[in-house]
């Protein structure tokens, strides 16, 4: 290690390189809680858009009167009938278990179904991605269940993906834009430090150093910098996300999946301190050879 | 052998001697930096392979000038430069370092690298061109023992007094045995008594067949050893014969290593 940070140039000192690791430290942060929600956003608006296609929901509306039984024949009705249409290719219908879990939020945990008058909910799976005669559909199912309602979900899920679309594009956006900055400081950390070092880069250029030579000394050094302030980046964001996804918690199980972290998710984020040493280093490297190849 | 400017045209002469010796040749060579005067004009001279001269002139007559062409510091601003065998004023930028290892220079401010100790300066050459840790610490201290810093490995040039420092300046410019070595006031900061010595490290080094080419305004110096000078003066360049009346080899290195006892100074 001592020998890779071995040094003709005193570049270990330069101003410039002191700010770095904490430029990139912060830079590392964002680009950190950019990335994983987008990763998350991505990953969401997936499973929403695979839960949209190929599933439809009957909702069969109880009537006044009724007993629990005769709720329960008629749902079976709609499923027997709904099983048997060629495009289907699976109708259960929701346990009263699983509405109770799902109205849990705004009723409370001891609510009787059978007391109040919630439409019950027959799951529809597709053989097909859509089904194009839902009207005709509906009107089979009425025929049976007097005021029931298909919902394909369509409208609902696509202004819910509308929006998680816009949010992950505006995370990439920042982390393109925190890359930007990055470089852009690199840059100009580098041609600074070169403007200091201006007399040892003519030395070393008279007695035979390559510009190669010369640029692998900023490089080296631009890459421990890069890989610390990465690191430092990488742990303040780790309490960040952790605490994010403490707060999400809760609302798995709802209408709709929420984040379910997958590990290639923590692999991307935890290789962001290295792309962010590697991209300093690159850009460090190649600033250097623009610069003195200007020189003779 | 050398020759007034302007006698070599249509010369064919011998450029690359064998076991890396160099003669150098200057075709009607100008200078001028940026949009002011000439400070060489059209010179034209040759300098035997293995050969050693002094470059002698006024202060201000072009010296360190003409020096920067001969280690490639600069291009001229006409006329062609010819060393190891090619036109190097004219030399692709990318054929310029390893052409610059076979030239040790010794520069009349030293240019040490001050953070680097006298033993990290001194393997410079041999660092940039991928010398072998080892070779480097076998051959650096062997050499500054030669010069007598031996105690002095680790210490940084600011610690050191003036005849250190150019004697790690020399120790530099001669490390990886250069065809060619230039050196400017290479005696400019020592005593009259390092300075011979130092001349005699030169001319153990040119004894090996470097060419060397020492500018000085050390009257004394050049009065003191047989080598033909190149005079500048107004931009224009003769070749005088010797001002010393013996020749080299007159037993100067009777009394072994010249610089034995430098570590006193």
């Amino acid at each position: 290690m001592a020998r890779f940070l071995r040094s003709d140039l005193p570049v270990a000192a330069d101003p410039g390189n002191r700010f770095l690791p904490l430029l990139v430290a912060a830079m590392v942060f964002l680009a950190t809680l950019a990335l994983a929600g987008a990763l998350a956003l991505q990953d969401m608006t997936t499973r929403w858009r695979g839960s949209m296609t190929g599933t439809l929901t009957v909702q069969v509306p109880p009537v006044a009167g009724e007993s629990s039984a005769d709720t329960v024949a008629r749902v079976d009705r709609v499923v027997r009938l709904l099983a048997s249409l060629p495009e289907v290719a699976a109708a259960v219908p929701v346990a009263d278990e699983q509405l109770v879990q799902m109205l849990q939020p705004w009723l409370g945990s001891d609510v009787l179904i059978a007391d109040l008058p919630v439409p019950r909910l027959v799951d529809v799976s597709l053989k097909v991605e859509a089904m194009a005669g839902l009207d005709a559909m509906l009107a089979r199912v009425r025929d049976v269940a007097p005021g029931a309602l298909i919902d394909d979900h369509r409208v609902w899920l696509a202004r819910l993906i509308a929006l998680a679309d816009g949010i992950r594009l505006l995370a990439w956006a920042t982390l393109g834009l925190v890359g930007t900055a990055t470089t852009a400081a690199v840059v100009y950390a580098t041609r600074s430090g070169l403007a200091v070092h201006r007399p040892h880069i003519e030395v070393l250029h008279l007695i035979g150093a390559t510009d190669g030579y010369v640029a692998r000394q900023f490089a080296r050094r631009a890459l421990i910098h890069g890989l610390i302030g990465g690191a430092i980046g990488t742990l303040m964001a780790a309490p960040a996300l952790i605490a994010l996804l403490a707060l999400l918690a809760p609302l798995e199980g709802g209408l709709v999946p929420v984040v379910t972290p997958a590990s290639v998710h923590f692999l991307g984020l935890a290789l962001l301190p290295l792309l962010a040493g590697g991209v300093v280093m690159i850009t460090a490297y190649r600033t250097v050879r623009r610069q003195l190849a200007r020189m003779l | 052998m050398a020759f007034k400017a302007g006698q070599n045209k249509g010369r064919t002469s011998r450029i690359v001697d064998a076991e890396g010796s160099t003669a150098i040749r200057f075709d009607n060579v100008s200078l001028r930096y940026g949009t002011g005067p000439d400070v060489l004009q059209d010179i034209s001279f040759y300098l035997d392979p293995g050969s050693f001269h002094f470059l002698t002139g006024q202060s201000g007559a072009g010296k360190t000038s003409l020096l920067s062409l001969l280690y490639l510091a600069r291009r001229p601003t006409q006329g062609s430069v010819q060393m190891f065998g090619r036109d190097v004023s004219s030399a692709p930028r990318d054929a310029l370092p390893a052409l610059r290892r076979r030239i040790g220079v010794v520069f009349q401010e030293f240019r040490l690298l001050d953070h680097l100790s006298t033993l990290d300066n001194v393997a410079l050459p041999l660092r940039v061109a991928g010398v072998s840790e080892a070779e480097i610490q076998r051959h650096v201290p062997e050499l500054l023992g030669w010069v007598g810093l031996s105690r002095h490995l680790h210490a940084t040039p600011p610690t050191l007094s003036g005849g250190q420092k150019q004697r790690v300046a020399i120790a530099r410019a001669v490390i990886n045995r250069p065809d060619l070595l230039v050196a400017d006031e290479p005696t400019g900061s020592v005593d009259d008594r390092t300075a011979t010595r130092l001349m005699h490290l030169f001319m153990e080094l040119n004894r090996l067949g470097t060419t060397v080419l020492i500018a000085t305004h050390n009257e004394g110096l050049v009065r003191k050893f047989p080598f033909e000078r190149l005079h500048l003066e107004g931009g224009q360049v003769s070749v005088l014969p010797p001002l010393a009346g013996w020749a080299a080899g007159d037993g100067l290195f009777a009394g072994g290593n010249p610089l034995a006892d430098l570590e006193d100074l």
